[in-house]
């Protein structure tokens, strides 16, 4: 037998330290493997830590609260020897410095050497009458694919010491080659601290204060502009009458979320009726492109979602193609990730048309800005119980209604009044084609 | 402590182990009455006479099955092939038989032989008497792959390659034989195999590198160190099994990796590093990973000025590596 120690695994990327949560093992217990050993809590993910081995526990090296980096060794446990043996432990090299032998046992080369075969007369002119090119003429490397195109992006290690440090990349001057921002740039901003690092962020001027906006309001700020200005915007407002909607969800929501597990949300409705719609006006699911309109083979609906650093639209691709439990199972994870910003790259991409549900702000009436380089969008808003004059058989009648407003704004180069009324006019027939007793897939 | 050249080494490893253990012998062309083509057995003859150092006819297949043979039934045959070049006729005795036996009978018997393969070139061998074959067996499980650089680990390596109980090809560069002389303790002593080395540590750019071209990169690296660049030079000593560990330790510590090697870049030991680095380390790395290896032509050619552009040269290794430090 022989003790081991259990080092914290690495649970993700761009997580460098995890606090120790409640040890479900005690020293003394026999352990097998993959038995939960210990809680660990980092700012990402909560999760139970497996025994790697089995065996007993021997001791608890990092206690409960405690803040412990990766690859720390947190406990130890006693194994079998050949478990032991296989056991390498994950080198570190802030605890491993290098060690070179002694110049002596590396050797030297010696000049003008009889390197032939047989020990004869053989004169090794390798060496002895290798011209020694002047620097500047030194031959050329192997030329690195890419070479010489001006560099975009940022290596593995810049963007993993970037965000476990929260350093803003755009903020630093890279020394590499063609300006790239390489690791020691990086080390730099890390150990010049979070000034450097960081933009400032207010600094008072007279009365008044001056803010540097995050790097993601810098973003959404071009994204604004560059659409004002490229996209000639045009509006319609619709009302719609969601009575019927209201009462169905009422009415279901208690058995929805016991059959599918999530809530049922105005958002599906309003996303399947949406998808629906551009699905039967595929001018509206377009981008103008260089003089050509391109019609999206896909309806990816982005959702408009108010994040902690700012806007984010995370996109429900195919969302034509499921129904409203579909919807409901899907929007309700993207948008968790959306405001816990652990939104992944594929969550925001490809998306064809924007829906901006404004109206859980109380909006009744919205201009949106198109999402660039889309060709509409459209804003649902609050839904608001008004009196209403309805035609029955019996001649017209004053009724409280439940109504809404859906708002859009679109690119007028690809779309005239004509193409988004029809889309408005069928968005709207699905709005109020439910009831009470709507069949919900 | 005594200063000697590697192929003194070698000679001082084989004779000792030789006199240690009487189940060592040795066998191959020329190495009786001639001495070996390098002389490293130059007096084993007269000292071990002619049951314990056999030469053989020229039939490398004939070599490497003697050798399995004996192995398998208690022996300790060290082969020498006289160059890496010739070493094909015996493939189907080292990868098709020998690197198998411990694996195909359940570990009830092993192969415990040496075979000694000079290689490489830089010595105007030509077409036929300069090829670095050691990838061939380096890919092959069941074998041990040993190539060492240095005096020291030439002896220590052997040692431990005539004491292991499996097939070990250790493959020594001819041009280090009488060029390369550095210091060997007195004493007995042995250095573990499938352990690599950093012959210098620094922390700007990794460099891994075997053979004769290691001292061409610790030669490069001692002239960036005045342009300040600060190079750590890994020498792999075993190609396998490869010391990925002391690798990729060091690839974290500097983010930039390049392999150093004098055979041909495609499919060679690089290739293999590079990807247990990007497979291992990549949240680590701050740059590609690059190879410096020879050229894709298909033997060492024997133009002296051919040659030399073949061989990787310590200022196409500077060149490389300052081009590595700048990205």
């Amino acid at each position: 037998m022989s003790i081991i120690g259990i080092e914290l695994p690495h649970v993700g990327e761009s997580v460098t330290e995890a606090v120790i949560g409640k040890w479900l093992k005690q020293p003394g217990d026999i352990v097998e493997k993959f038995d939960p050993l210990v809680e660990i809590v980092t700012d990402k993910v909560s999760m139970e830590f497996p025994a790697p081995h089995s065996g007993t526990l021997k001791s608890i090296v990092a206690e409960e609260g405690e803040t412990v980096a990766m690859g720390a060794t947190i406990a130890e446990m006693e194994v079998d020897a050949a478990v032991a043996a296989t056991t390498t432990s994950h080198p570190d090299k802030t605890t491993a410095p290098s060690q070179a032998p002694p110049a002596g046992r590396i050797g030297t080369l010696i000049q003008g050497a009889n390197v032939g075969p047989t020990g004869g007369t053989f004169r090794d002119t390798a060496l002895e009458d290798r011209p020694r090119p002047p620097v500047d003429a030194a031959p050329a490397a192997p030329r690195m694919p890419g070479q010489g195109v001006p560099r975009r992006g940022y290596s593995p290690v810049v963007s993993r010491l970037a965000a476990a440090n929260g350093v803003d990349l755009e903020t630093l001057t890279g020394t590499g080659r063609d300006g790239r921002v390489t690791r020691k740039d990086v080390e730099a901003a890390i150990a010049a601290g979070p000034s450097a690092a960081q933009p400032l962020t207010e600094q008072p001027i007279g009365e008044d204060r001056l803010v540097q906006p995050s790097p993601i309001r810098r973003m959404i700020a071009d994204h604004m502009v560059r659409s004002v200005s490229e996209i000639p915007h045009a509006w319609s407002t619709v009302e719609v009458d969601v009575t019927g909607l209201v009462a169905c969800r009422s009415a279901q929501r208690q058995l929805f979320r016991e059959r599918h597990g999530v809530d049922l949300t105005f958002l599906a409705f309003t996303a399947y009726s949406v998808a629906r719609a551009l699905r039967e006006n595929p001018l509206v699911n377009s981008t103008w492109e260089d003089g050509t309109i391109r019609l999206k083979g896909r309806v990816n609906l982005g959702l408009a979602v108010a994040a902690p650093d700012g806007l984010v639209v995370p996109v429900i691709h195919d969302a034509d193609r499921e129904g409203i439990s579909g919807l409901a199972r899907r929007i309700a994870p993207l948008v968790e990730r959306a405001r816990s910003g652990s939104l992944a790259l594929p969550d925001v991409q490809g998306g064809t048309f924007t829906l901006n549900n404004t109206g859980t702000l109380g909006s009744v009436w919205g201009g949106a800005i198109i999402n660039h380089p889309q060709a509409a969008i459209v804003t649902t808003e609050a839904i608001v119980k008004r009196p209403v004059v309805l035609s029955g058989p019996a001649g017209d009648v004053i009724a409280i209604r439940s109504m809404m407003n859906v708002c859009m704004s679109f690119d007028h180069r690809i779309i005239d009044g004509a193409e988004s009324a029809s889309f408005m006019q069928d968005f709207k027939r699905y709005l109020e084609s439910w009831s009470v007793d709507s069949e919900l897939d | 402590m005594a200063e000697i050249t590697l192929i003194e080494a070698v000679r001082a490893a084989m004779w000792e182990e030789m006199e240690r253990d009487p189940t060592v012998f040795t066998l191959g062309e020329d190495i009786g009455a001639r001495g070996g083509v390098f002389l490293a057995t130059e007096g084993f003859l007269e000292k071990f006479g002619e049951d314990r150092v056999i030469d053989t006819p020229l039939a490398e297949a004939a070599i490497g099955g003697i050798a399995l043979g004996a192995a398998v039934n208690g022996m300790r045959p060290i082969a020498e092939i006289e160059f890496g070049d010739f070493i094909w006729p015996a493939v189907n005795q080292i990868i098709g038989e020998a690197s198998r036996v411990r694996y195909g009978t359940q570990g009830r018997r092993t192969a415990p032989l040496v075979l000694r393969v000079p290689y490489g070139g830089g010595v105007r061998g030509g077409l036929f008497h300069s090829q670095s074959v050691e990838v061939a067996f380096a890919h092959q499980p069941g074998l041990k792959v040993v190539a060492p650089a240095t005096p020291y680990d030439a002896k220590g390596l052997l040692k431990s390659a005539i004491r292991d109980d499996d097939p070990v090809i250790f493959f020594e560069h001819k041009r280090t034989y009488r060029l390369v002389k550095g210091d060997v303790p007195d004493g007995e002593y042995t250095v573990p195999i499938g352990v690599a080395e950093v012959k210098r540590p620094g922390s700007d750019v990794t460099v891994v590198s075997y053979g004769l071209v290691l001292h061409y990169c610790l030669e490069a690296a001692a002239t960036l160190a005045g342009e300040g660049i600060d190079v750590e030079v890994v020498d792999l000593r075993t190609l396998r099994p490869l010391d990925t560990d002391t690798v990729l330790t060091s690839v974290r510590k500097t983010g930039k990796a390049m392999v150093v090697h004098e055979d041909t870049k495609a499919g060679g030991l690089g290739g293999e590093i590079a990807a247990v680095i990007a497979e291992y380390a990549f949240e680590d790395l701050d740059a590609p990973v690059v190879r410096v290896a020879g050229p894709e032509v298909p033997a060492m050619p024997f133009s002296p000025l051919l040659e030399a552009q073949f061989m990787p040269s310590p200022e196409k290794i500077a060149a490389a590596i300052r081009d590595l430090a700048a990205y």
